[in-house]
């Protein structure tokens, strides 16, 4: 915890079973990535929080150092870092999220 | 902005040799791609470690003048 954004960013990431920092808002993302998660999430039934980094600069630049991982979206389940776009979007087409899900007591639609 | 696709498969080459690697240049505009890197490395280890391993690769250039990789990555059947 060298960066004090990171306690921050650890807040948020504990404020929620499901938390997506993305750029905008689940209503209205503001990339084209972002809105594939949210997609992937909403189509799930999965509940959520997200945070915009576009309207906070240093989470925005803290959260790629945070989890080593150099763009955004970032989807953590449970305190864990999932991935971005791709491997979310591979998880869910592979089942592999709703089982992530299950096994974190997460509610969804099993079916999705 | 952007880097052609040769020089991207280039630097995961340099970290992993032995790397099968397929790059399509989605938009040909050298600035939204598609690959996929098969490779030893990545036996066993989770989908967030292998991306990471080819993030390192591209030394920083992912998120930067890199925007759009999109990445599969997995180990020969």
């Amino acid at each position: 915890m060298d960066n004090p954004v990171f306690a921050e960013i650890q807040t948020h990431i504990d404020s929620a079973p499901v938390m997506l920092f993305m750029k905008g808002t689940p209503m209205f993302p503001q990339c084209g990535f972002s809105a594939r998660v949210v997609q992937i999430l909403k189509h799930t039934n999965i509940p959520f929080k997200s945070v915009n980094v576009l309207e906070d600069p240093e989470i925005r630049d803290g959260i790629k150092e945070f989890s080593n991982w150099p763009t955004i979206p970032q989807l953590y389940v449970k305190g864990e870092f999932i991935g971005g776009c791709d491997i979310v979007t591979e998880m869910y087409q592979t089942g592999e999220l709703q089982t992530l899900l299950s096994d974190k007591g997460v509610s969804h639609d099993a079916a999705a | 902005m952007g880097m052609p696709a040769s020089e991207i498969e280039a630097l995961i080459k340099a970290s992993l040799p032995d790397a099968q690697i397929t790059i399509e240049d989605l938009a040909g505009d050298n600035d939204h791609f598609a690959a996929t890197v098969i490779s030893e490395a990545f036996r066993g280890i989770p989908r967030v470690r292998q991306h990471q391993i080819v993030y390192a690769a591209l030394q920083g250039r992912m998120g930067g003048e890199l925007h759009a990789l999109a990445l599969q990555t997995s180990a020969p059947e």
